[in-house]
């Protein structure tokens, strides 16, 4: 009988102990290694040929030479062509974000205080579109704006211009662009956490003489501030890297951090100038993010 | 009937902003036109357009079986994830595993995409593997940042179910696999399912990542539609978002009868 405990008990650990290494390692192998690489690369010496980077570690002098260097950061944070690449994805972010915002928690907050049977229904409606290929939701807004496009077209019918105007390929369509792609990301976690919420907070909260705007501020609020930056978080680090909006809707305007990368890689061939802006984006954007999160999860579970 | 009113208005107007786009896409696939804004009349030429062109339907066997497998594989590793982050006490360096499951989520994909493209080449020089970017470098990119979304699924369902019951039946001297596949399992099964569906869709969905990684024979949907719009405006386009559409609202409306039903009980 103790054999067999031993046994069962060993192979507890066992089956622990594959579910614990088998994604450990595919994570440490396809996520942690790719990036170290990226930072490899990141300072490592470019020139022509293939990979377009000098070894890192160079035996061919008979000694050991590290090829090394910071050179790379110092260039990218020299030319403010590429700062402002950044400035702009930032603000494009950040915008796109509060007009989700604004747009979203009006919705969300109506679908959630919905009777069952249409909350239902409308759930369904609004989760049909975050299910639609993004890329063609995109696109579509291309075929709308168009010269020739219905927009146009009803503007000129209703005479308020006498020939087509030209609303494609600027900063603004991509901005439309981003919210129209980006919104079910920002209603969905704000639903979630609305439909969890008491209604009869917001009566007592009346009952008690606050004026409607008070019980939103503070009430209603502060209640679904999870659910807030829950759906900020979707929608900003997303848009912060975005390349396939501005490409399809953006013009020469601006140019966002997500293309200037791509250019570096596959324009340019510049691998190490890519991974030092990369690695850039990772340190500036990604790491107080993460921090944020593991800060923000502890708050939350002292407060619950 | 003044606050009912701002409510109708309010989800009338956000409802119209996120279908106007799509419902004119799909009025447009019935365009005769050439020209796709000038409406000349009714048509489905540009489905039967569609059918004819092996490059989008070969393109759409291949984002098929990519997602699928991907699908099940980040399901397989998301489970594991979300059983281990609740249920395991002693995981090396937990907080590296918590890193390494959660910042998948919060790393922009051109960033991914980059980094995956380099592994590849610089692995295979090394070893020679893979031998050459394909459907298997897409797989196991898209693998990669699909796992951390079902993990996150997996485990906040595990977490808010009674341990109690698992230890209960250990106490009983139910046997660990058995208890896993006969009380964990079923538990988690709904999340399975919806995990499996996510990581489905992100790779269905993808243009990004998977331009970076693939390579000859691995052109996805996203990566062929995305080459035919990025210039200009293509009718066929227009027909295939018509029947994506229809695909996905066939699947809502069961997936709406199913709840229902499921609520009724």
């Amino acid at each position: 009988m103790s054999q067999f405990i031993f046994l069962m008990n060993n192979f507890l650990r066992k089956q622990n102990f594959w579910f614990v290494f088998t994604p450990y390692f595919w994570l440490i192998l396809f996520f942690f290694i790719p990036l170290a690489l990226i930072f490899k690369i990141s300072i490592s010496v470019s020139e022509w040929g293939m990979p377009p980077y000098r070894d890192f570690i160079d035996f061919s002098d008979g000694g050991i030479k590290i090829n090394s260097t910071l050179s790379n950061y110092a260039f990218i944070f020299s030319d403010s062509f590429y700062l402002r690449s950044f400035l702009n994805s930032l603000s494009l972010a950040f915008t796109s974000t509060l007009i989700c915002l604004f747009i979203g928690y009006p919705i969300a907050f109506y679908v959630a205080k919905s009777k069952e049977n249409i909350r239902n229904l409308l759930l369904i409606l609004l989760i049909i579109p975050f299910w639609t290929s993004f890329l063609l939701r995109v696109y579509a807004w291309k075929v709308i704006l168009q010269g020739s496009g219905i927009i146009n077209v009803i503007l000129m019918k209703l005479g308020f211009i006498n020939e087509p105007i030209s609303m494609l390929y600027n900063q603004y369509t991509v901005i439309l662009g981003v919210v129209y792609t980006y919104l079910p990301f920002m209603i969905l976690p704000l639903y979630g956490y609305l439909v969890k919420f008491d209604l009869n907070l917001i009566n007592a909260s009346n009952d008690l003489g606050a004026k409607p705007l008070k019980t939103f501020i503070r009430v209603i609020l502060p209640l679904s501030l999870p659910g807030i930056i829950a759906g900020s978080m979707l929608v900003f680090i997303p848009v912060v890297g975005e390349f396939v909006i501005p490409e399809l809707l953006g013009g020469s305007d601006k140019l966002y951090f997500g293309k200037i990368i791509w250019d570096e890689f596959f324009v340019n061939r510049d691998w190490p100038i890519a991974s030092a802006l990369a690695m850039s984006g990772i340190l500036i954007l990604v790491i107080p993010i993460i921090i944020f999160q593991l800060m923000f999860a502890k708050y939350n579970f002292k407060n619950e | 009937m003044n606050k009912s009113l701002l409510k109708i208005i309010t989800l009338a107007i956000g409802f119209m902003f996120l279908y106007f786009p799509i419902l004119t896409l799909i009025a447009y696939s019935f365009n005769e036109n050439k020209r796709v804004m000038l409406w000349k009349g009714f048509s489905l030429k540009w489905y039967g357009k569609l059918f004819q062109n092996e490059q989008i339907i070969e393109a759409f066997l291949i984002s098929i079986k990519v997602a699928s497998l991907s699908a099940t594989f980040a399901t397989i590793l998301g489970v594991m994830i979300g059983y281990s982050l609740t249920r395991i006490s002693k995981i090396p360096a937990r907080p590296f595993f918590i890193f390494l499951s959660s910042s998948p989520l919060v790393m922009p994909e051109i960033i991914l995409g980059l980094s995956l493209l380099l592994f590849f080449i610089s692995s295979n020089h090394l070893i020679g593997f893979p031998s050459s970017k394909g459907q298997l470098t897409v797989l196991i990119s898209h693998i990669t940042f699909s796992v951390a979304f079902v993990a996150i699924i997996i485990q906040s369902r595990l977490s808010s179910y009674d341990k109690n019951i698992e230890e209960a039946a250990q106490d009983l001297g139910t046997l660990p696999n058995k208890i896993f596949w006969k009380i964990t399992a079923p538990v988690i099964f709904p999340s399975i399912v919806s995990g499996w569906l996510l990581a489905f869709t992100l790779s269905l969905d993808d243009l990004v990542v998977a331009s970076f990684t693939n390579g000859p024979g691995a052109n996805t949907l996203p990566i062929v539609v995305f080459s035919k719009v990025r210039l200009g405006l293509s009718p066929e386009v227009n027909a295939l978002s018509a029947i994506i559409m229809l695909i996905v609202i066939i699947a809502a409306v069961f997936y709406y009868l199913i709840n229902r039903s499921n609520i009724k009980k």
